[in-house]
Formats: structure tokens, sequence, C-alpha cells
């Protein structure tokens, strides 16, 4: 399943967030969205996924999602969003138990899924005992027990220290090697847009529209040896955005 | 670092510390000791008059009295019925009420307001009017005390219904899990936590209107039996009676704690 944005605007009481987005997001394909802050990714995402009406314009599925996929638009979110009062079993299987699953199938979707992700052990564990970095590593597996066909991920790395995002992005270019899954992932950092885009869709400053679309070929589980020529991507990125981050920098907050 | 004649060498001082809090446990029961024996001092000597204080030896032996003559019983029981009928029908209904005015916003728009003017309301004001209402008997009583902890209860509900984090509520969205699952399973909670503390106000808010509801129509009641004395000047049995209540809110305030510690072990 493919989703294309058609001529999306969209704007908070007379503030103009997006302007004419046009996007594809093709299967098996890692769409990272870069802009500077404020420039109306977050909410590009939120319109993407459905959890926003656009003011105006649509996103569209081209072909339907594989039969077994349970929610088609998953998120993976900045904050986690792990329930606290809930274990890490129990905060995957929230996530089925509305789908008309019967109690034996979770168990083996949950058990399934924390078996691929390395996270068996900590089935009990409540997220507080958690560091940042296995809290996000549980809602990657929430996320995938529903099987999705295509990841709406937003900035999931952003809360994590250095070290740790360094980890994950690891796990996610190995999780993309073995199932291919289809994304689009918001950040503000360059060197993950980088090492797990596909394509980057470059934003300007509000409101938002696409300022360029930069493609690498580079194999995802090959780029780690070839840092001189992403290190030249994500040179040419920053040189697009840095006039437009200044800016940024100095508006007034006055959407929200 | 090659040190010479004027060259003064002296440790850094400490100016962290402080304005944490550590338990001391001990200091509480001595306060309460020291209060109790200086009272004591003063009342056997004669430095505080006999119209100004009991005697605290003389109010013990006042509630030994009490519960030898089985009159303790005859007084704790129908009081802490009305207490107990009249909080959960007061609390229940809060609880209700708070979670439609979290989750309607046609019913927070329409009983928000009604609350608000309910709230400042003296409910021992109304009580001539519950009696007219309700009958002299038990209903009055349980009216009163209900009302009383009605209100901040929904107070407490809805406004903790509000603090529930959004991206909890967002999360479950994204998930296409149901309304009711929402509520159900992230909603309450999410809410609980708000909806606990709230509670401890409105039983204390209780016992508070236990003794006004028992100003009419009561023979017996821990209420009636303080009235009684302080209309008499009766100090001894006045501070009995005062001394009952406060350990009653005290063990309420404990069952509010073990409540907590069963339904929110999650957070500590």
């Amino acid at each position: 399943m493919n989703l294309h944005i058609n001529n999306i605007s969209h704007s908070y009481s007379n503030v103009n967030v997006l302007e004419n987005i046009n996007l594809e997001i093709n299967q098996h394909q890692i769409v990272c969205l870069v802009g500077p802050s404020g420039c109306g990714k977050s909410t590009l995402l939120r319109l993407i996924g459905g959890l926003e009406k656009p003011s105006s314009g649509q996103v569209t599925q081209i072909g339907s999602p594989p039969e077994n996929s349970i929610n088609p638009l998953t998120y993976i979110f900045q904050d986690f969003a792990l329930l606290p009062w809930r274990n890490v079993y129990d905060n995957i299987s929230l996530v089925l138990e509305d789908h008309g699953i019967g109690k034996k199938e979770i168990k083996n979707i949950v058990d399934d899924v924390l078996t691929r992700t390395k996270l068996s052990e900590f089935a009990n564990a409540m997220p507080k005992q958690l560091s940042g970095g296995m809290k996000q590593r549980v809602a990657i597996a929430r996320a995938l027990s529903v099987r999705p066909a295509v990841l709406l991920m937003d900035e999931p790395l952003s809360a994590l220290d250095s070290q740790t995002s360094e980890l994950l992005m690891d796990d996610l270019v190995s999780l993309w090697d073995r199932e291919k899954f289809t994304a689009c992932y918001v950040t503000h950092n360059l060197s993950e847009a980088v090492r797990l885009g596909h394509k980057i869709v470059v934003l300007s400053r509000r409101p938002g529209t696409i300022s360029e679309v930069v493609t690498i070929d580079i194999p995802l589980n090959e780029r780690k040896n070839h840092t001189d020529e992403l290190d030249k991507k994500q040179k040419y990125l920053w040189n697009l955005m840095r006039e437009e981050a200044l800016l940024a920098d100095k508006e007034l907050i006055n959407a929200d | 670092m090659p040190t010479n004649k004027h060259q003064v060498n002296k440790e850094v001082p400490f100016r962290g510390g402080g304005f944490t809090h550590k338990p001391l446990l001990f200091v509480g029961p001595l306060v309460f000791v020291f209060i109790i024996a200086l009272l004591e001092w003063g009342t056997s000597t004669g430095w505080i008059s006999d119209l100004t204080l009991p005697r605290p030896s003389g109010v013990a032996q006042t509630l030994v009295d009490l519960y030898h003559s089985g009159l303790l019983f005859k007084h704790l029981l129908p009081s802490l019925t009305r207490l107990l009928m009249g909080s959960l029908m007061g609390i229940t209904a809060g609880i209700a009420v708070g979670l439609l005015i979290g989750l309607f916003n046609l019913v927070r728009a329409g009983a928000l307001p009604v609350v608000a003017a309910l709230f400042p309301v003296p409910k021992i004001a109304l009580l001539p009017l519950f009696v007219i209402w309700f009958g002299i008997d038990e209903g009055s009583k349980y009216a009163l005390i209900a009302l009383g902890s009605f209100t901040p209860t929904v107070v407490a509900t809805y406004a903790a219904i509000d603090n529930v984090d959004r991206g909890y509520i967002r999360m479950g969205q994204s998930f296409g899990l149901s309304w009711v699952s929402i509520v159900r399973k992230i909603v309450l909670p999410g809410a609980l936590p708000g909806i606990l503390s709230g509670l401890r106000i409105s039983l204390a808010i209780s016992i508070i209107l236990l003794v006004a509801a028992e100003m009419l129509g009561a023979t017996y009641g821990i209420g009636a039996y303080v009235l009684e004395a302080g209309s008499l000047y009766d100090l001894e049995r006045l501070f009995a009676g005062v001394f009952i209540l406060s350990v009653l809110g005290v063990i309420i305030n404990w069952f509010v704690g073990v409540l907590e510690r069963r339904l929110l072990s999650w957070r500590t």
C-alpha cells in the first residue's frame, strides 16, 4: 500500500501551517520529513494518519493494506505513550483488545512480537522501571504487533540521549532489513535522516512547503561504510535549511 | 601548583544542603505528649482554670466511662451509619457527575455553572429545608452529608479527567481503540489518583457535616453528644467527643491511604 498526499494545506485559526504539500510514500521505503522547528512536520504526520483533518486536500491510500493488518496506519510517538499503570505485556495487548481478536491469539501475537524485538524477559516490567531506550523499543514492539502497513514515526529518538538513539537507529536499520517496513519518519536530526531515509523531504519554515526532496540510493545496511557520502548529503541538507532555521528561530510563537 | 607566601589555600565552603524533607517519625507523637502533659500540669496546678480547658485525665476518664456504660457505641453506630450512607451517596453521585462533565462538552457547559453555584453554599444552612424535604429522621442527615461530599468530589473528578495526558488518549485513538475502551482503559485509570485525593477532602467535609446534621432531631450520635455537651458547657464530654471525631478523621485518612497503595501501586 502506498500513500498519496494530495495538495494538502492546513491552518489553525488564520495561521497557515502547511501549504500545497504533495508527497508519495511508497511501499518498503522510509520517507524522512525534516525542517526547522515549527514548520509543521509533526502536524503533517498527524494529518497523514488521520488524527487531524486537513483544511484542504486529502491523503489517499493507493491499494489496500495487507489482509492481516490490524491497524494499517500506526504511530510511534516521541514520548513513547506507554500507559504507566500497565506492564509491558499489557501495554501491547491493549492495542489488540479492540479488534475482535481472541485472547489466545492476542497472547500469540504479543509473545511473537516480544521475541522478535528481544523484549521477552521484560514482559512483566512496568514502564517506569525501563530506560528511555527500552521504553521506545516497547513502543516499537507495540506498533509492530498490529502489523502496520505504514509506520508514522514522530521524532522517535528525540527524547533519548545520543548513545541510546545511536543503538536504536541500528535496531531500526536491521528491522528494516528484515521486514522492509514502510515509514514516514519525522525528525529534526539530519544525521538520523541520512542514515534512515530513502527519501528526505525538506520542509520550509511556516507556512510549510516542500522545498526539496533528496533521495539516497545507498542501501540502509551499507550506509555505515559510506560515511563520506552521507556527510556530504547531510551538509547539503543543512545548507538548504540553515537560513530558514535561523529565521524560524527568531520567529515569535503565536500559533498555539 | 607552587605555593608562595601570599597565597592562601582554603577549602571551598559548603553552601548546599537544606530545603529537603526528612521524615522524623518521633517528633509528631512527642508534640502531642508535650501538649497534653502541659495541659495536665496547667489544669492540676490551677494555672489554667477549669473554665478554659478540661483536664486531659478527666477527658480520658470520660471516654472510659463512655465505653463502660455502652453509650459509646450507642453514639458511634448511628453516626458511622450516617457518615457511611451520606458520603457513599454523595461520592458515588459526585464521581458520576464529574465523569460526565469531564467527558461531554454539553454536560460540562450545563452542569459546571450549577456546581460552581452549589459549591460555596454553606450546606448547614440548608438543613431546615432538608428536614422538610426528607423528614427529620435519617433522610435529612443523609442528604446533608451527601450534598456536602458531592460538590468537592465532582470538582476533583472532572479536574482529574482534564489532567489525563492527552498523549495517551491520542495513542489510543491512533491504534483504533473504541471510545468506551479509551474511557475505561486510559481515562479512568489516569484520573484515579486525582479522584482519590479528592476523596480525602470529601470525607473530611462529611465528618464536619455529620456534626451539623445531628443538630436537629438526633438523640444519639457523636455530633449530638458534642452539641449537647457544648450547650451544657461540659468541657470534658465536649473534648471527649472532639477526640472521637478526630480519631475518626485519622482512620478515614488511613483508609484512603490503603486504597491509594492498593489501586495506585504502579506509581511507586
